[in-house]
């Protein structure tokens, strides 16, 4: 722009759009199910539905011939929170609910249980479970061990006699999520998904939908500005990203008991940032594409699914190949979820918040720069 | 007298290295004061010029100056003196009409007492005053036109450009932004109106018309409509099928362009040719032949040497098709409700062998859900529905196998060869072995497409994709060929060329079923039903609804004049109660 306008003019101009599109906001139903209701959503499912902390698993205990040992182990293992027990004398009993699927685990204690439990060459205790369901499989035999082990311990202690079992303790402790709840990690995360979806889908969407229906060319065709037109999209998406957040953390703190240790500040500050990129990320997309179904697929692909996957998010980064942890540092969502998981389970940890704000930031300039560099006022 | 407001030099625009211009070296000058119609048919380059103008596109080559401004260069000062209505008119449908208004103020700087100013004078100059609050979604076509013209004039411009403002909107409402375009005039306002239907050029004081991106003729219509003078002529009272002899006319080498308008044929001779002589036209003994006004579409025709001239390909087919019917399509009151709304309200006509029936009237009217009710696409919610004697609620399938359908303009899958095209809607129509491999084959060599099998349908010429669309939707030999605005933005001649085949097929005893809100496409009908809120509120031959119109003190009615007096009429009674 050669000419100078009176800034006044240009900053009625700034108030139309973002009131304009503000309305359509509020008026779409698209707009209140992403920043309304799927956060909720969300939060829902990662509340109630999805945990990845083990369920309690179903066995069934095959006692070949009762003895005072024998009933000592079933007690410990009925009062074991991880195992819903069903007993009975015989194997077959049960061999079908395990093909079934219907029992996780058979634990068989044979006849001569009583005899050879305390000998050196170990115990008369069988483990039968499902190779199909590896993980399932690894719990019962993991836990069975476990349990066995304790058990044993404290037979030889009980009986007066000194104790086989190591000499080295094993006390595990749990900083910062204690009772080791899955819900806890995920909330934070399903935040920045939310933003994203904000920022880069349905951003995305308004933008090539406004060419779709060609008022963009009706825009372009006025005085507006490039700078204008960019900030009018920014600001009510911006601002309806940070209330989703906002409710999304209420909700979370408030009904689901997820504690939050961090400072309001750090949250509001580091959610802006990522909302920043996100919403470059939505309005780049945009310009590249001015058909709401590619718009929908690229923000999907480049931004929400690499949210997903390496953000920590559900996938923990530490545990990909070398080639994806470079991947990783490549996606803003990684800063941001940690950020967020130490908000919310830590507190203020300067030593990993400030290196994850920078990385924001360093992201948000980047993108805006090619947004602003590829967003021209003309249709080519 | 200062030079004109805008100057085009050698104009052209490539959209991709090595494909065709979208305008070619186009050089002219659009004056202030005066409306300057961009008359062409679709692709003609319309649009690429006015965004050029508007600095929404930069040229190739050549040069633009509005009001000594480059629109490229200098945009933000041209975006100030410039407004521009694209087509569907820019509007935010989840806005209401008062908030478009807002947003386009703010965006043009109209403000304080010149804001309330201009509110007031937009809303009465288009009559949207008592509809503020309306979403302009829940706006018709012609209120929504209204509301894009006063966002574009919220701050007046020197200069106003309007792409096909008239597309999708009823004749009455055409007339009303005409009258509203030449008090912008009046007020020094230069307006470019781009445009494909041809009689629209007639009301602008220059025309510049554009085909295939390059620049036809600059001037007045009126001079180029002289160049037909006293070379077009009218058969009227014909005794036999006017069908033939337009065909028998258009036979003859003198005769460069004929069209049927109703009961007549009209015919536009050679440059030094004499009058037509009826003795070879076969038009019966009571058929006379006068001269006529030539229109601007005669000048057209001649300036493009000419309409299509050729026997369809479909006259020379064989009907193997039994006719045994005669009342081939019938609605009996026909009713559609969408809850509280009646779509379509007791509609009844029969429609005859070997007949043209049109169901005109204003978009959302309900002649396309009469016309989906018939085709069996959409149950009635009252009434029946019959095609060859078949209810289509009782055999829709058995039905819908005696209907061919061929959707607006020309639908095709472009990215499938012609053989793919003709092989999947053999497929679609239910054709197996013998007679798919045996209709297939009867298409590819009635319409020539042997040369040309493997070419996708997206490459082809209007003129063939539109040989290949009617192929595809007439193979399975249809008694009842419905047709969804055939040839809305289609060139006059390949406009020509499309009824040609369709009055081809007609005398092969096909019945055509046709929905257009061209009039001039109307003319082609034996019978019309004019379907206005819901209701027909007439039927008849075009001769007919003219003559009502000249009752009600027209002189000589066109079949637009009869529309909007048949409509104003029904208004009239409707608010006597």
């Amino acid at each position: 722009m050669k000419d100078r306008e009176p800034l006044a003019l240009r900053w009625r101009r700034l108030t139309g759009l973002i009131v304009k599109e503000s309305r359509q906001v509020l008026r779409d139903p698209s707009s209140v199910l992403i920043a309304g209701v799927m956060p909720l959503l969300l939060l829902f499912l990662f509340g109630y539905g999805v945990t990845f902390d083990p369920r309690q698993l179903d066995v069934a205990l095959v006692v070949e011939q009762q003895s005072s040992e024998t009933a000592s182990f079933q007690a410990s293992l009925e009062n074991s929170t991880l195992f819903e027990v069903e007993t009975g004398p015989d194997r077959r009993l049960f061999e079908r609910a395990l093909t079934l699927g219907e029992l996780d685990g058979l634990i068989v204690l044979q006849a001569d249980f009583a005899e050879k439990a305390f000998r050196a060459e170990g115990a008369p205790i069988q483990v039968i479970v499902d190779g199909g369901d590896p993980n399932t499989a690894y719990l019962v035999s993991g836990y069975v061990e476990l349990l066995w082990a304790n058990w044993l311990e404290q037979e030889w202690i009980s009986r007066g006699r000194p104790a086989l079992a190591p000499s080295v303790q094993l006390e595990p402790q749990v900083w910062f999520n204690p009772e080791i709840s899955s819900r806890n990690y995920l909330v934070p995360g399903s935040i920045a998904i939310i933003l994203t979806t904000i920022g880069a889908l349905l951003t995305a969407l308004v933008v090539a939908r406004e060419w779709e229906r060609g008022t963009m060319e009706a825009l372009l065709a006025t005085p507006v500005g490039i700078l204008e037109l960019l900030i009018g999209k920014l600001v009510p998406y911006f601002l309806l990203g940070l209330g989703s957040m906002a409710l999304a953390v209420i909700t979370a703190v408030l009904l689901f008991g997820v504690p939050f240790r961090g400072s309001l500040a750090v949250l509001i500050l580091s959610s802006s940032l990522f909302m920043l990129c996100s919403l470059g990320q939505g309005l780049l997309i945009s310009t590249l594409t001015r058909n709401q179904l590619v718009a929908a697929q690229t923000s999907v692909l480049t931004a929400f699914l690499p949210a997903f996957y390496f953000s920590n998010f559900v996938f923990e980064i530490d545990s990909m190949p070398l080639a994806l942890r470079l991947i990783s540092y490549g996606v803003p969502a990684r800063y941001y979820v940690s950020t967020l998981q130490t908000e919310f389970l830590a507190g203020d940890v300067w030593s990993v918040i400030v290196p994850d704000l920078i990385g924001l930031g360093v992201f948000a300039l980047i993108i805006f720069a090619l947004t602003a560099l590829t967003t021209r006022t003309r249709l080519e | 007298m200062p030079g004109p407001l805008i100057q085009i030099d050698q104009l052209s625009k490539r959209f991709d290295k090595g494909a065709l211009a979208a305008l070619d070296s186009v050089t002219a000058h659009f004056n202030a004061g005066e409306v300057t119609g961009l008359v062409g048919p679709d692709g003609a380059g319309k649009t690429t010029l006015l965004r050029l103008i508007a600095g929404l596109l930069v040229p190739s080559t050549g040069k633009i100056t509005v009001n000594g401004l480059d629109p490229v260069t200098d945009s933000g000062a041209v975006h100030r003196i410039v407004s521009y209505m694209p087509q569907r008119f820019g509007l935010y449908e989840d806005l209401s009409v008062q908030e478009n208004l807002t947003l386009y103020a703010d965006l043009r700087s109209v403000l304080g007492s010149d804001r309330e100013e201009a509110f007031e004078r937009l809303l009465g100059f288009t009559g949207l005053a008592p509809f503020t609050n309306r979403l302009a979604g829940a706006l018709s076509g012609g209120m929504k036109q209204k509301l894009g013209l006063a966002c574009a004039l919220i701050k007046k411009p020197d200069l106003l450009l309007l792409d096909e403002p008239s597309v999708g909107v009823d004749p009455i409402s055409r007339r009303e932004l005409w009258r509203m375009v030449y008090e912008l005039v009046d007020q020094g306002i230069g307006v470019v109106w781009s445009t494909a239907y041809l009689d629209e050029a007639e009301q602008c004081a220059r025309v510049l018309l554009l085909n295939e991106g390059a620049l036809l003729y600059a001037g007045s219509p009126q001079d180029l409509t002289d160049r037909v003078a006293g070379r077009t002529y009218q058969i009227r009272h014909i005794d036999t099928d006017r069908r033939e002899v337009l065909s028998e006319a258009t036979k003859l080498a003198t005769v460069i362009d004929g069209v049927i308008q109703g009961s007549r044929v009209r015919l536009v001779m050679a440059e030094g040719a004499d009058p037509p002589n009826l003795a070879p036209l076969n038009a019966g003994l009571a058929a006379e032949i006068s001269q006529i006004q030539p229109r601007f579409e005669d000048a057209f025709m001649d300036l493009i040497g000419g309409g299509f001239r050729a026997t369809s390909p479909f006259a020379n087919r064989e009907d193997s098709a039994e006719h045994t019917m005669n009342q081939v399509v019938e609605a009996r009151a026909l009713t559609r409700r969408f809850g509280d709304f009646t779509a379509a309200d007791n509609i009844s006509f029969e429609v005859g062998r070997g007949e043209i029936f049109g169901l005109i009237g204003p978009n959302g009217a309900g002649k396309s859900t009469t016309f989906k009710m018939l085709c069996g696409l959409l149950q009635p919610s009252e009434g029946s529905a019959r095609v060859v004697g078949l209810d289509l609620q009782n055999a829709p399938s058995k039905a819908r196998g005696r209907i061919g359908y061929m959707a607006q303009k020309f639908s095709l899958y472009g990215d499938l060869s012609v053989q793919q095209n003709l092989d999947f809607f053999a497929g679609v129509y239910g054709l197996t072995g013998k007679s798919r491999k045996d209709a297939i084959s009867q298409m590819i060599e009635t319409f020539g497409f042997a040369d040309r099998l493997d070419v996708n349908a997206m490459g082809l010429p209007l003129g063939y994709k539109q040989r290949l669309a009617l192929a595809c939707a007439v193979m399975h030999e249809p008694d009842v060929l419905f047709l969804d605005e055939p040839t809305s933005g289609v060139d006059p001649r390949t406009r020509r060329e499309f009824w040609t085949h369709i009055n081809a097929m007609v005398a092969n005893g096909v019945t055509i079923m046709v929905t257009t809100h061209f009039l001039d496409e109307a003319e082609y009908c034996d019978r019309m039903a004019l379907i206005y809120r819901s209701k027909m509120i007439a039927s008849g031959s075009p001769d007919e609804l003219k003559d009502r119109a000249r009752a009600s003190g027209m002189m000589d009615p066109t079949l637009e004049d009869a529309f909007i007096a048949l409509v104003e009429q029904s208004d009239r009674e409707r608010e006597a109660g």
